[in-house]
């Protein structure tokens, strides 16, 4: 993938309003730190099908904990 | 893929009807504030229209097709074809094209059918309809398109429940030397026949006392066999991943270019799904009208009722290129590409019981 954990971030965070700039980290548990529920997981499969055409599943976010989690899902499958 | 086309048959008219009641998802006490503004905000349903009691779907295509043949002045008589498409049927049998052939007055000579399809129904309707007329050479039909999906949400649950509204929608169509062609392109998966499903009360699993229990599916999600269950990750997943190839192969085998399009209609599932869609095909989201912050997720007659609603003037006055995309239960979605001529679009009929 194209860009580093710091650029995937700064996407999240734009896509989330709710979410405070700089208090996600890479070891962040993302289900605390973003109130995570099931209309924010379909927000974040929107968000990383569309900027990087990859599919992310039900499965895949309840296997994931943190933020650098997230982040090596889409790097593995980013064509 | 099943890409074909269809030419000389033109859209006459289209009607729509929706139910007086109005329910508001800010009022939605299930679930709290916050969830309420997040679920109108990505789901972009703020309000929507449902039945009171004893109305059935019939009853609202009824109301929008009487309508819509006093405007085009169109005699029941005329009319050789009758299609319902729906998942809210009157009965459990028979079918209800036979209903609605006899409430409207049409002639036994009428070819009178049912289809089972719901969010992709109007474009399958469509597309049956303009192959029925092209074979028999009947130049006149009717294809009454609707749902009223409220009644299968439970109240407890909120993955359903905020979501569905109820409408019926009538469209004529009728043959026309000259006509330019409708292209289409259907596809289906059975494969995720359960993504969205009601367990029970058909012939599977037929009605028991158990079908009744209310269980626990998640936080905030409570319903019986009764009721809908609606997969949402994986209904949101399929259509990412199949609606946008659909779209480009249409696009490809009819050799028309996307910007030279006037509008691109979709069903209106969720916004997310509808913003999500417009930004992987590359759309200009104003041409991209949307009906859900109105009337929810009408199921099979959401594409119609977008068009009655939203753009009844520019079909009324010039003719308008359109993209029409529906996808949903089944799995099952299609796509079409037309162009009208000066159609006959009533107002919105608002149904009182």
């Amino acid at each position: 993938m194209e860009i580093g954990i710091d650029k995937f971030i700064k996407l999240v965070e734009d896509e989330f309003d709710d979410l405070e700039p700089g208090i996600m980290k890479p070891e962040s548990k993302f289900k605390e730190v973003m109130e995570w529920n099931s209309i924010n997981a379909l927000i974040f499969v929107a968000l990383v099908k569309t900027e990087f055409d990859v599919d992310v599943n039900a499965d895949d976010l309840i296997k994931s904990q943190t933020v650098q989690d997230l982040y090596n899902l889409v790097a593995e499958r980013a064509k | 893929m099943a890409l074909f086309k269809a030419d000389e048959i033109r859209l006459a008219g289209m009607a729509a009807s929706v139910p007086s009641k109005t329910v508001n998802n800010r009022d939605y006490s299930w679930i709290s504030k916050k969830e309420r503004e997040l679920l109108i905000k990505s789901t972009g349903v703020e309000t929507k229209r449902v039945i009171e009691p004893g109305t059935a779907t019939s009853d609202l295509c009824y109301a929008a097709t009487t309508k819509l043949l006093e405007d085009l002045q169109w005699d029941p008589k005329d009319i050789g074809i009758l299609i319902f498409v729906s998942q809210t049927r009157d009965y459990l049998i028979p079918a209800t094209s036979g209903i609605l052939q006899e409430r409207l007055g049409l002639p036994k000579s009428a070819i009178v059918l049912d289809i089972n399809q719901g969010c992709s129904g109007f474009v399958y309707g469509l597309a049956t309809i303009s192959s029925l007329m092209k074979t028999t050479g009947i130049e006149k039909a009717l294809l009454l398109v609707g749902d009223i999906s409220s009644l299968n949400s439970a109240y407890r649950d909120k993955s359903t429940y905020p979501l569905f509204g109820d409408a019926g929608t009538a469209t004529a169509i009728e043959m026309k030397k000259g006509a330019g062609p409708m292209y289409f392109n259907l596809q289906g998966d059975g494969k995720g026949y359960d993504a969205i499903i009601i367990p029970d009360g058909g012939f599977r699993n037929h009605l028991s006392k158990k079908s009744f229990d209310y269980k626990k599916h998640g936080d905030g999600i409570y319903r019986s066999n009764l009721h809908v269950a609606l997969n949402g990750m994986d209904v949101f997943n399929f259509t990412l991943r199949e609606v946008p190839p659909n779209a480009k192969a249409l696009f490809a085998f009819s050799g028309t270019d996307p910007a030279s399009l006037d509008y691109y209609i979709f069903h209106q599932a969720n916004k997310l799904i509808i913003q999500t869609i417009t930004k992987m095909l590359r759309l200009d989201k104003d041409k991209v009208p949307l009906s859900i912050d109105k009337f929810g997720n009408t199921s099979s007659a959401s594409v119609p009722l977008t068009l009655v609603s939203e753009l009844r003037d520019q079909l009324n006055a010039y003719p308008v290129k359109l993209f029409l995309s529906a996808y949903g239960i089944g799995l099952s979605w299609g796509s079409v590409i037309l162009e009208t001529d000066g159609m006959v679009c009533p107002e919105i009929v608002e149904y009182k019981k």
